[in-house]
């Protein structure tokens, strides 16, 4: 047990940290400009002193993430739902949704704003567009998925159809749906920070553009640090869910025994 | 007890049906009828293959006959859904549901109000001695104890006939002793109209009372046999001489078949 705690939770953050001194004396043995790239030190001194900025600018963006990504789950599971009871309504929006998101960001940015101004709409529609789409996805497949020795039995019982929706369907796409949203959740940040790059004036994508325009590496660098803390959290937020609503998995179940027996 | 036809509580009549494979057509249920009485345990005995699983979801209602009728109660019910209870080949408990309610939520499906299918959930495992899982996930449970909890699920089922499709096929020899001798119990206490698929000989003559032997693909009924032990029954019926020369008879008329159909 704690031997396999050492292997997944310290050597990685040893690698992490190796990394990091390597770095530090690759700037201080070679010299290398601070706006070229800047030293670990530097950074986290830049970090400590532009704090609060920082944690601001971070906060807004992780509140337009949050809002991406609860527009992008209730439409996923809704339209989910709906394709797969409708089977016709599939077939006719798949090109449209997937033409969709094949839209790269960079463009379909410029032109929401052109459409719905700076506010907080376009933001939120290409949040959602973005989020929407692995959620929807997954929980589709994992709809069809359930068991098919357990649709016979609830067909054999006569139960409604609404019935297999909720006691088998529902729970079965709960494995996929989480699937999705780990993914969305780390899609949410990129597409957050793209969306404040556009055209915004508080977030850390915000914040990136000041710093880049101004040639403030260290400033960038300390922006991109707090973008990748943000994306692991949400992830991680993530599979701290899907372990709470899904426990009745038998391999989790059995390694909860084993950690109790011994 | 089954000779009435108007008191059957199941009777089915000339079902046939076939599928199609690969654009031919495969019958696979020839002219079937066969009735089971109120209280009444009667098993279908065929080789693997004969179409067993295919007359059950005919009887629930899942597919329609190509030809026949179900009579449940005197009753038309062919294509109906929701009449009968089942107990599937393997356990098909939901994983994500207790093991109380699984059972619970099968009753609420036939339309028990909910809090009484919970109580009598809760009652009933206690009854069999697996209060202590009642609020554990299925899987925790060993196959035996998984069978016994999807037999209790079907035997609440207020429906008028319980149809068990091999339910100790997928378990070893002495958990499956086991499970008939817990089986016979149960239902000589409740005394259920079942109908009952099995291809072991043995287990169709311990627990039945009446068998109909049917045919490989297509399935026919090769013939009717009562079954002459009293209730209620010794597990070690497999003992006595008629036990033994019954089994005789069906394996010579299983074995003959397949003699003519391998010419
Ligand atoms: N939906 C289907 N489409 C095509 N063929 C089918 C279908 N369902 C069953 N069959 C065929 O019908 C035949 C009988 O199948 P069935 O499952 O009823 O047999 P069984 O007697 O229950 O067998 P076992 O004892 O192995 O469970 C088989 O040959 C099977 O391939
Ligand atoms: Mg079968």
């Amino acid at each position: 047990m704690a031997g396999s705690f050492w292997r997944r939770a310290l050597l990685p953050l040893g690698t992490l940290v190796g990394l990091i001194l390597l770095w530090q004396a690759c700037c201080m043995i070679f010299r290398i400009a601070p706006y070229t790239l800047p030293q670990p030190w530097d950074i986290a001194r830049r970090m400590a002193e532009d704090g609060p900025r920082l944690l601001d600018q971070t906060w807004s963006t992780l509140r337009l993430a949050l809002k991406g990504i609860g527009l992008g789950i209730a439409f996923g599971v809704v339209s989910a739902v709906l394709f797969h009871l409708i089977p016709g309504v599939r077939a006719a929006l798949s090109p449209i949704i997937i033409i969709t998101q094949n839209i790269p960001l960079i463009a379909l940015g410029p032109l929401l704003i052109i459409w719905f101004g700076f506010g907080i709409l376009p933001k939120l529609i290409l949040l959602a567009l973005v989020c929407y789409f692995p959620i929807a996805w997954s929980m589709l497949a994992g709809l069809g998925q359930a068991a098919p020795h357990l649709r016979e039995y609830l067909a054999m019982i006569g139960a409604s159809r609404f019935e297999v929706l909720r006691r088998l369907e529902l729970p079965a796409s709960l494995p996929y749906l989480f699937s999705g949203l780990k993914i969305t959740a780390t899609y949410s940040i990129t597409a957050a920070i793209v969306a404040e790059w556009l055209g915004a004036s508080e977030g850390i994508g915000h914040y990136l553009v000041l710093k880049s325009k101004g040639y403030d590496t260290t400033g960038v660098f300390a922006a991109i640090v707090c973008i990748v803390t943000l994306s692991l959290a949400f992830y991680g937020l993530a599979v701290l869910l899907e372990r709470f609503a899904i426990r009745w998995r038998p391999e989790r179940a059995t390694a909860a025994e084993g950690g109790k027996a011994s | 007890m089954s000779d009435g036809a108007s008191r059957a509580k199941l009777r089915l009549e000339n079902i046939s049906k076939s599928y199609v494979r690969k654009g031919r057509r495969f019958l696979v249920l020839d002219d079937l009828s066969l009735t089971v009485g109120e209280g009444e345990f009667v098993t279908l005995l065929g080789p693997s293959g004969s179409g067993k699983s295919t007359l059950f979801r005919l009887i629930g209602g899942v597919e329609r006959p190509d030809a026949g009728r179900v009579y449940l109660d005197g009753a038309d019910t062919t294509g109906r859904r929701g009449q009968i209870s089942y107990m599937p080949q393997q356990a098909s408990l939901f994983p994500w549901m207790s093991v109380a309610a699984n059972i619970s939520s099968a009753l609420a499906t036939a339309g028990i109000e909910r809090r009484r299918a919970a109580a009598l959930a809760e009652e009933w495992l206690g009854r069999v001695g697996l209060g202590d899982v009642a609020g554990a996930y299925p899987h925790v449970l060993s196959g035996g104890m998984q069978q016994r909890v999807s037999f209790l699920r079907a035997l609440l089922m207020p429906r008028g006939v319980m149809c068990l499709d091999e339910p100790f096929a997928a378990l070893d020899a002495l958990t499956r002793a086991d499970m008939q001798a817990w089986l016979l119990q149960l239902w000589e206490e409740e005394r259920r109209s079942v109908l009952f698929v099995t291809h072991s000989i043995e287990e169709a003559l311990t627990l039945s009372d009446r068998i109909y032997v049917l045919s490989p693909a297509p399935a026919r009924v090769l013939r009717e046999i009562r079954v002459p032990f009293p209730r209620p029954r010794r597990q070690e019926v497999w003992t006595e001489p008629a036990f033994v020369s019954l089994k005789q008879e069906v394996l010579e008329l299983l074995s003959q078949r397949g003699a003519a159909h391998g010419v």
